[in-house]
């Protein structure tokens, strides 16, 4: 088990630079192997995320966002099974660690936060317990000084009366203070990566912009990576520096955060802007994505999105329904999955980029 | 507070509800005596206007679903009065409750434990219709399809059982019995919430088209203030069971007056990165009905309390025509 201090963390972050890949992710593929056949649920994900960035993920339930979290940190379980990919994370290839090395690298230098705070949390420790425990764990301190930085680092998320809410169980915390003891837990190592699934969803609204709030700014401390997974494209507008957007486990569009409000390319990606409504712009009807998300066993061949996009009826694509298009660049920094924008053996794509 | 039974825009107060009051009695100790009560709704006064949607915000526990249940006479009272369409709801029994109730209707927030799953979704639209016995079992099933239809679903789903259908499904089906019995007036309680975003939006432009087709009257009960704007002609803000705000949709999203509106317009993330705006972030937590605080109940949080809202409580004043607000600060 390897020994660092808050002071030694700090060195080594500062030396590296910004800017440089943290986590590769590519072709990950994590199928889910069931009675009624093999559930699709990640199927061919990649993505990057930079040192110091806050990485978006958005999509609605069953695009596979969650999964594709739980795959990086290889919580996967049966009937799921990685089928696929490689994911290198600073310089190690974590498809490759052996389950003891991964068990080391979970909590200590990739955390990770869930949606329903409260039952995430042991009901049977106390708050403070959960916290000392993982620098007990991974940094191997004593219990004393165990206690005493569970204490400080209460007081860092922002919980009230921090020297005797370290003693209360989480059946005693409110949904926001539990939340934040899971995101003490999570930062207690100081680690390089943070994968905040849902963080604040479960929560109302003004203690969800507390907690927002609260993670950019630790990221900023902290100087943390962050994977931000979300069905809010407003959370996302708020929070992070790039984004990508999933449906039906691949991802269809990625781009900067400005460019993906400014310019959303991908018909999926329209269709959700359009059906959201926004605070101040008050419209007659909301813009409506036809039909429902695809069932993950029995895909149809071609794009995913293709039942569904008035684009591929607009523009009369057949090749829609027949091949499922690749992850291509339209503008530097800016993908997308579909044939409106690549060309393919009699295909000309319809729609070029200035 | 009082408003005129017919307003000035013409349009009659259908639903008129004067200081309700709802406690929950907790209790303990051996004899399981009462030693607390939850004061989910605290004296609120508020009216529906026929035709219109009212909608209802707020946080968890500030009051918003036991108004409406409430209001439904789904839950007894502890005091005060509701008028529906001119009649006392309160002082109703037997067959004369049973008759009102066929006009005064429901569709909840959870679509998955909303729906008896033993029985067919045509059982479970028609069963209202067979209760109040509309017609003959033809007419009943006849009248069963043309709602099913009427929010987007097909004659064939009726025979099929609610672990069939998706989320969005079911919550429609709970829309079509709501729906079933020609009602005045429906209280939609967090009717989207459980739905992701896609879903959302088709759910409330069904509400949108019944509303305008069957002359419905909507109490729209939610926490997500866009969705609100989005469906609302007035809107009213709970904050541990009181009303803080009531205004028409335009007045109130413009003009917020009481500090905890303007904290809740401000918490909404907006997806849109170019829109930067001073947050206002409010400390603390959303304190226990169990305990509210003395005076204004906000005042713990408030960023602009002053020394009196600790002790007296403001009440809900009209400040500009149709727009009312209880904070010492606006006066």
């Amino acid at each position: 088990m390897t020994q660092s201090t808050p002071e030694s963390v700090s060195a080594m972050r500062k030396s590296t630079s910004k800017d440089a890949t943290l986590l590769k992710v590519k072709g990950l593929k994590t199928h889910f192997f069931t009675e009624d056949g093999v559930v699709k649920a990640v199927d061919g994900v990649d993505f990057e995320v930079k040192r110091g960035e806050i990485f978006g993920l958005v999509g609605e339930s069953g695009c596979g966002k969650s999964v594709t979290a739980l795959s990086i940190l290889r919580l996967i379980d049966n009937p799921g099974r990685i089928v696929d990919g490689e994911v290198y994370f600073a310089d190690t290839a974590l498809h490759e660690l052996s389950e003891k090395a991964m068990t080391d690298l979970r909590g200590r230098r990739i955390s990770m936060i869930f949606q329903q705070p409260v039952s995430s949390l042991n009901p049977v420790f106390s708050g403070g317990n959960q916290v000392a425990e993982v620098l007990k764990i991974h940094w191997s301190m004593e219990k004393d000084e165990a206690w005493n930085r569970a204490v400080e680092l209460f007081k860092t998320v922002g919980i009230p009366d921090a020297e005797e809410k370290v003693f209360a169980y989480p059946h005693e915390l409110s949904g926001g203070q539990a939340q934040r003891v899971m995101i003490a837990m999570a930062l207690a190592t100081v680690p390089e990566l943070l994968i905040a699934d849902e963080p604040s969803t479960a929560l109302d609204v003004t203690i969800q912009a507390q907690i927002l709030d609260l993670l950019k700014e630790l990221r900023t401390k902290m100087e943390t990576s962050v994977i931000l997974i979300t069905h809010d494209l407003g959370v996302i507008a708020e929070m992070v520096d790039r984004v990508a957007v999933m449906y039906a486990g691949r991802i269809v569009e990625q781009a900067e955060v400005n460019t993906l409000f400014e310019e959303p390319i991908h018909p999926y990606t329209n269709g959700l802007m359009g059906s959201i409504p926004m605070l101040g712009k008050v419209t007659e009807k909301l813009e409506v994505i036809p039909g429902s998300v695809p069932n993950l066993i029995d895909l149809p061949p071609g794009c995913r999105f293709a039942p569904r996009c008035r684009a591929r009826v607009e523009h009369k694509l057949d090749i829609c329904t027949a091949q499922e298009p690749d992850l291509v660049t339209f503008k530097h920094g800016h993908e997308v999955r579909c044939w409106l924008y690549q060309d393919a053996i009699n295909h000309k794509a319809p729609i070029r980029a200035e | 507070m009082s408003e005129p039974a017919v307003s000035s825009n013409g349009k009659q107060d259908l639903l008129i509800v004067k200081n309700l009051v709802k406690y929950f009695p907790v209790r303990g100790g051996l004899f399981q005596r009462v030693v607390a009560w939850v004061k989910a709704v605290d004296d609120v006064t508020f009216t529906v206007k026929e035709g219109e949607t009212l909608g209802l915000v707020g946080e968890s526990g500030c009051g918003k679903t036991t108004v409406g249940r409430t209001m439904l006479y789904l839950l007894d009272p502890t005091d005060g009065s509701v008028e529906f369409d001119g009649t006392d709801v309160f002082s109703l029994k037997g067959k004369e409750l049973k008759n009102m109730r066929r006009n005064m209707q429901i569709i909840f927030q959870d679509p998955y434990s909303s729906l008896d799953p033993r029985m067919t979704i045509g059982e479970s639209v028609g069963e209202g219709l067979k209760i109040h016995g509309v017609g003959s079992a033809k007419e009943r099933h006849e009248l069963v399809i043309d709602t099913l239809k009427k929010v987007g679903l097909e004659d064939y789903h009726s025979k099929r059982y609610p672990h069939e259908f998706s989320g969005g499904q079911r919550q429609r089906i709970g829309i079509a019995r709501a729906l079933a019995l020609r009602p005045k007036f429906i209280v939609a309680d967090e009717p989207v919430s459980a739905l992701d975003v896609s879903i959302q939006s088709q759910v409330l432009n069904i509400l949108k088209d019944l509303q305008a087709e069957f002359n419905l009257t909507y109490m729209f009960i939610a926490h997500n203030m866009s969705v609100i704007e989005h469906i609302s002609d007035r809107v009213a803000i709970m904050y541990l069971g009181k009303v803080v705000e009531l205004a028409s949709r335009e007045e109130l999203f413009s003009n917020p007056l009481h500090p905890y509106t303007q904290a809740l317009m401000s918490a909404i993330p907006i997806p849109d990165p170019r829109i930067r705006r001073q947050r206002i972030i409010l400390p603390g937590d959303v304190p226990s009905p169990l305990n509210p605080p003395p005076g204004c109940r906000f005042h713990p949080r408030c960023p602009v309390v002053m020394d009196h809202c600790s002790y007296q409580e403001p009440k809900l004043l009209e400040v500009s025509p149709g727009h009312y607000t209880a904070c010492w600060r606006v006066e």
